[in-house]
């Protein structure tokens, strides 16, 4: 395989191949620091926003409503005059609760039944399995959709449908790595030397189990942000003096011709939170399995 | 023969998974709280014998075995009940809704495979320049921004600043085209990246190389040759879109005031009317289980290797 990759390099490059960008700030290093910058400056503006706001959320400027965006209303106001911008980073907090919340509980859960599962096997194997290939007959959206209406609008209640929606991906990813690496030689080693079932799980399998996993909450932690939008946006989220992004979007849908600022900033938010994340998942992804890195 | 039989496996696998997905969906109805008949009756001027009766009458007050087998008999024989609010039949306003919903994710899907195969190799075939770099960012964008914006960013530019296309609607032809640029944007963002990915694997492939070195046109290698080999995974990426899609119509219906039945099940949520509720999702579940065997079965289509195999496997 080498001598012919060597070989190809010393005839002409197909045109095709073009130029591969090396060294240097490439175009997808810059991409990496932006959405880099990105996710720190969000972080801070969820942990710590009155650090980040000009004004109180819930200041209202009486005789400042519905003024587009200037040096002194960033992103505007709103039909009550509160200021949009501070609105924004203000909500940062609960859309980045219910992304990374939400990915932790499906990721542990889905993850945990997925281990046990694999590394089980038999008749508990096929159970699971049958329960979460039918989980997954169900459009994700439409399953935290039903769950969410179901247990009734809260934040809490968003953050539940959105995990156990993402519970089926997390436990066939985890299942398979159980499979494969439940039949190598060092956990058949560690058993011959009287390991116990528990010591072979958490001590030899899962650390050599959890890069998917690492790699599909990167991923998911994106897609949770844009379903709890989604879900908060259709009304199943809470009613708060600082609504999360979704909220806020939904309000100003409401305002399309009046004020283009109030739906377009936090849809901007969004936006901007997510592809920072997908941005870094894909690093991440590189990083987890160099076959498909780089040079590709 | 072996093929059907897989068919065949196949459709009996899927039945399963539809009628675990309704009792499951039936179960999360069930847990709802809340209840349907104090938002039909008015519990300030109803007597509880009123309400009690409600209950008994709508068999609210059995076991949730006897209740689920009450369902399932009357669906079998397309009776999916009737909504709480309306007292219209849920499958007559699903039916009634469902052209206007499929018209919206036909569209979106046909928008979001030309796009995202036609991007994919382009982005595949100039990979690591400018072009490719554009592409890809193209295709970020496509997966990370909500549907919700992307349709009111749309209605600002178009009907609200150019005045081009309706706000809303679902009537005409010219409705339909925001709205499914909106939800069609997210698949294409998918599939360019799955084309992408999957077309630069196939391109360092050894056949390739002979194809070259026998002469044969570039566009013939990349179109007959390569993108054939790397469809796979671009079709299941489709298929599994496609549940996303059904899902994403809720959202989007919703943004551009659209009838159709992601609509309905919105309202439905809203107004905690159950059997509307059961009777969408339930529905949603069979469409995609269907499209999902249907792309199952079409990998033997794309790929005579499967085909081939379909007795050994």
């Amino acid at each position: 395989m080498k001598d012919i990759t060597s070989e190809r390099s010393a005839v002409r490059l197909p045109k095709w191949r073009g130029t591969k960008i090396k060294g240097g700030l490439s175009a997808s290093n810059l991409s990496v620091l932006i959405a880099g910058f990105v996710l720190v400056f969000i972080t801070v503006c969820a942990i710590v926003p009155s650090w980040i706001a000009p004004y109180a959320p819930t200041f209202m400027f009486s005789d400042e409503i519905l003024v587009a965006p200037s040096l002194a209303h960033l992103f505007g106001t709103d039909y009550f005059g509160r200021d949009v911008f501070s609105l924004v980073v203000h909500g940062s907090r609960d859309s980045m609760i219910i992304g990374v919340s939400a990915v932790l509980i499906g990721a542990v859960a889905g993850g945990g039944i997925g281990a046990l599962a694999g590394y089980i096997g038999g008749i508990i194997d096929a159970i699971f399995m049958r329960v979460i290939e039918i989980l997954m007959t169900i459009p994700g959206v439409l399953l935290a959709l039903a769950i969410a209406a179901a247990l009734g609008p809260s934040l809490k209640n968003i953050v539940l449908a959105i995990a156990i929606s993402s519970i089926p991906g997390y436990a066939r990813i985890m299942r398979g790595q159980m499979i494969s690496i439940k039949k190598r030689p060092y956990v058949a080693a560690s058993r011959s030397i009287g390991a116990s079932n528990a010591r072979i799980l958490f001590w030899h399998i899962l650390p050599n189990a959890w890069s998917p996993i690492l790699v599909m909450a990167t991923i998911g932690l994106g897609s949770a942000i844009l379903t709890g939008a989604g879900l908060s946006f259709l009304g199943l989220g809470v009613i708060k003096e600082v609504p999360d992004w979704g909220a806020l979007l939904s309000q100003g849908r409401n305002y399309l011709t009046a004020g283009w600022w109030m739906a377009t900033f936090p849809g901007l938010a969004i936006t901007a939170f997510v592809l920072s994340i997908n941005i870094a998942g894909d690093k991440v992804q590189d990083f987890a399995n160099p076959k498909t890195s780089k040079g590709r | 023969m072996a093929l059907f039989n897989k068919a065949f496996a196949r459709l009996l696998n899927a039945a399963l998974s539809i009628l675990g997905s309704l009792v499951l969906v039936f179960f999360i109805i069930y847990m709802m709280p809340g209840d349907p008949v104090l938002s039909m009756l008015d519990p300030s001027t109803a007597t509880p014998e009123a309400i009690e009766n409600m209950r008994i009458q709508l068999g609210l007050d059995r076991p949730f075995y006897a209740q689920f087998a009450d369902y399932f008999t009357n669906m079998v024989q397309g009776d999916f009940g009737q909504s709480l609010i309306t007292s219209e039949p849920v499958l007559d306003k699903i039916l009634l809704h469902l052209p206007a919903t499929l018209a919206l994710t036909l569209a979106s899907v046909i928008f979001s495979i030309v796009i995202g195969v036609a991007f994919g190799v382009l982005s595949a075939v100039y990979r690591n320049r400018w072009l490719d770099s554009a592409v890809r960012i193209i295709g970020l964008f496509g997966i990370s921004m909500p549907t919700f914006w992307s349709g009111i960013l749309l209605i600002l530019i178009f009907s609200v600043q150019l005045n081009w296309l309706p706000v809303m609607g679902s009537d005409s032809l010219a409705a339909l085209v925001l709205p499914s640029l909106a939800l069609g944007f997210v698949g294409a963002g998918f599939i360019i990246r799955m084309v992408r990915s999957s077309m630069v694997e196939v391109l360092d492939e050894q056949f390739i190389l002979t194809l070259r070195a026998k002469g044969l046109s570039e566009r013939l290698i990349m179109y007959r040759h390569a993108l054939r080999n790397a469809l796979i995974p671009a079709v299941t990426v489709i298929g599994l879109h496609i549940g996303e899609l059904l899902a994403g119509t809720v959202v989007i219906e919703t943004v551009f005031s659209r009838q159709g039945i992601g609509r309905i099940v919105a309202d439905a949520i809203m107004s905690k009317d159950m059997p509307v509720i059961q009777g969408v999702i339930f529905f949603s579940a069979i469409v995609y289980v269907i499209i999902n065997l249907l792309v199952d079965l079409s990998y033997s289509v794309i790929d005579p290797r499967i085909r081939k195999s379909a007795g050994t496997r």
